[in-house]
């Protein structure tokens, strides 16, 4: 085990597959020459080369685009967006070529692309750097959906990525680039679709994905503490595939569940979830099924109240915990 | 070979002259080469082109076809001359009127004809459609519905060309609708900065669905490619020895130059932007007939063939039986041809679900038939 940042593993996670596989080539703003708007990948130019770390103008759907025809091709472009939210402007080349053109062409073409970068808000940075677009990409058949929230589960679900032969939408989070973990040496990679128990428990079940996990682990603490209460909290790692097995598991265990995102409620991950637990656990519910999200409205810029009031933290956690137990 | 005109070229007017034989691109270096078989074989699939999209009206109109129609008839000589000039490692893709690029490229017209059908013998399994033909193994990447949406994708075909050291070209068509679309321009840009070999192939067909040239772009096509430093070259669609010269010069420069350019060629549609167009509120008849009469592609290289004595009336008459012939048989193996199934809407979806074994865990599909 070694202790790196969530940003070095992905860093590192790139580098292992630069070097194993010659056609994979990273690409985005600032990638090369700047290190990395939010330096993931730092050093890489330098180590790496032009030809495989390359600096892209302001240009979304121009180089999403190129990177989606690169992949026909067999080139495996890891695009960075420099934000997830930018992904609005390269959107018609994600969701009607990168989606469909492997549909429209029966099978007959690959597009191993790997779109990455933070989605994300709590930085302050207002309503138009501030999406979560997880729901929206998993809405498209055709397309990966990968939001990890710890260090190790980043890297090996990079490689995954990487590796993978479909396209894959790989959502990070800004405020978990500088917070360290134990991440396994070695190729170590996960499969998509296979979530984690963050924590053991039997009362109720947390189900979050990404930086959620980590304000659902401590509002879990803090009632095992005041309440005595025993929470689990599963990652589910991947929106789409989705381990449905392991949330009903845990359904049929705690009988209560929690849905924890930074999502607003109106189609949101959670929603769907919902729908999943209530038609093939209905019996096994003692409480209806709450969520604790992003409170409905565009992201408000003031610091404080986007912090405590709009996005989800360890305090709203305790209290949708709370009503659930009533 | 024209290339960068002293005067804008008139846009919109039908053309006032018949073009005088020879063509006057008959000695180009690319045309010189040709055998009377290849010529003959360019002429044939001109013809195939026409008699097959003229062999779907009707079936469309009997509500066989589904959705849109996007014919090409008028301007086969593009795609054809075009297309010719493939080397292994050069590459096609366009837009939605992509049936004359797929004969063109060597696609069989059977299974176009039942992708028209929806059947499950289309060449896109009766999941993509008249606007969604590919053939990646004869590097023709399709058929793509959103208007200059390929263009980034063409561009990135030709990235993947040059990063694997290959020395190939990409040829991206569109429209000339497709000129004011945001990722175009972005294409351009990515395209010249990086010393792309593709070519941008702008066919002018003077209107963007029934907005004439005019009302919709300001300026010249092809200059635009002057904002980004890139070569750009303009010439008549009626003439395939025309679209070969030029297409021939710019192909080369991309593929041993990694130079890309724009090529605008100006063309025509006789029908309507689809199928579902009446074309009676947007242009004269007497346009049309003008054209037709005077710069028909097909007319205009067979007179060229037959005063080069390549062709002659017997053969006139026998390729262009035996493309009717084609075109039926292509509609009775449609009609044959069972539907997808079912089953088969979720297949094709994920390169993942069509292997045997699965490489990831969990749920990929959210509902399955019933």
């Amino acid at each position: 085990m070694a202790t790196l940042t969530y940003r070095e593993a992905i860093r590192a996670a790139l580098s292992e597959e630069i070097e194993r596989d010659p056609n994979v080539v990273i690409l985005g703003e600032e990638v090369a020459q700047f290190n990395g708007a939010y330096k993931v990948t730092e050093g890489m130019l330098e180590k790496y080369g032009p030809k495989r770390i390359v600096d892209t103008p302001i240009s979304e759907a121009g180089f999403i685009g190129m990177g989606i025809g690169a992949s026909m091709l067999g080139i495996r472009p890891v695009m960075e967006l420099m934000f997830w939210s930018f992904y609005s402007v390269a959107f018609d080349q994600i969701v009607n070529n990168a989606a469909n053109v492997r549909y429209m062409s029966g099978g007959q073409i690959a597009c191993p692309i790997v779109i990455r970068g933070p989605a994300n808000g709590g930085t302050n940075v207002g309503a138009t750097h501030s999406h979560t677009p997880e729901n929206i990409l998993a809405h498209h058949p055709g397309l990966k959906v990968v939001v990890p929230s710890n260090a190790a589960d980043a890297k090996a679900l990079m490689k995954t990525a990487i590796r993978d032969n479909d396209p894959v939408m790989f959502l990070e989070n800004t405020l978990l680039y500088g917070v360290p973990g134990e991440v396994p040496e070695g190729d170590v990679t996960l499969p998509f679709g296979r979530a984690a128990i963050a924590r053991e428990g039997k009362d109720l079940t947390i189900v979050a994905y990404g930086r959620c996990v980590v304000h659902s682990l401590a509002a879990a603490e803090q009632m095992k503490t005041e309440k005595g209460l025993d929470i689990e909290v599963i990652d589910l790692r991947t929106i789409r595939p989705l381990d449905v097995n392991t949330v009903l598991k845990s359904v049929a265990k705690t009988h209560r569940v929690l849905i924890v995102e930074e999502q607003r409620p109106f189609c949101s991950v959670g929603s769907h979830l919902a729908a999943i637990i209530q038609e093939e656990a209905f019996d096994e519910l003692d409480a209806p099924i709450l969520r604790v999200g992003t409170i409905d409205a565009p992201a408000i810029y003031a610091p404080p109240v986007e912090k405590q009031f709009q996005l989800p933290n360890p305090e709203r956690v305790v209290a949708g915990i709370l009503k659930v137990m009533r | 070979m024209s290339k960068k005109p002293s005067a804008p070229a008139e846009t919109g007017a039908a053309p006032a002259v018949t073009p005088s034989l020879p063509s006057p691109h008959a000695k180009a270096p690319a045309n010189a080469a040709l055998t009377a078989e290849q010529k003959i074989e360019l002429y044939r699939k001109m013809v195939r082109i026409r008699r097959f999209e003229e062999r779907c009206l009707p079936v469309y109109n009997a509500g066989k076809i589904g959705g849109f129609l996007h014919l090409y008839i008028g301007q086969e000589a593009v795609a054809v001359g075009a297309c010719s000039l493939m080397g292994k490692d050069d590459h096609v893709i366009t837009a939605y009127r992509d049936h004359g690029h797929a004969i063109a490229v060597g696609m069989d017209t059977k299974p176009l004809m039942a992708e028209l059908y929806g059947k499950v013998t289309g060449c896109s399994k009766g999941k993509g459609g008249s606007m969604h033909y590919f053939a990646p193994d004869l590097n023709y990447w399709g058929g793509h519905g959103i208007v200059g949406g390929q263009i980034p994708l063409g561009t990135g075909l030709a990235y993947g060309v040059k990063y694997q050291g290959k020395k190939g070209a990409a040829m991206a068509f569109m429209g000339d609708g497709a000129v004011n679309q945001g990722a175009v321009h972005e294409a351009y840009n990515l395209a010249a900065l990086w010393d792309l070999p593709v070519l941008f192939v702008i066919e002018n067909n003077r209107y963007s669905m029934g907005t004439s040239q005019e009302r919709s772009s300001a300026g010249e096509l092809g200059k635009r490619a002057e904002a980004y430093d890139m070569k750009w070259y303009v010439c008549g669609g009626h003439d395939l020895y025309e679209v070969r010269a030029t297409l021939d010069e710019a192909l080369r420069r991309a593929r041993e130059q990694h130079k890309p350019a724009v090529v605008e060629i100006d063309t025509y549609r006789y029908r309507g932007h689809s199928v579902a167009d009446p074309d009676k509120t947007y242009r004269d008849r007497k346009e049309i007939e003008d054209y037709r009469n005077t710069k028909d592609p097909l007319q205009i290289f067979q007179n060229q063939l037959v005063f080069e004595k390549v062709l002659t009336d017997a053969l006139i008459a026998e390729i262009d039986a035996a493309a009717r012939a084609e075109a039926d048989r292509a509609v009775e193996f449609a009609e044959a041809s069972p539907f997808p199934t079912a089953e088969d809407i979720q297949k094709d979806v994920y390169w993942e679900t069509d292997q045997a074994q699965r490489t990831s865990e969990g749920r990929i599909f959210f509902n399955n038939i019933d």
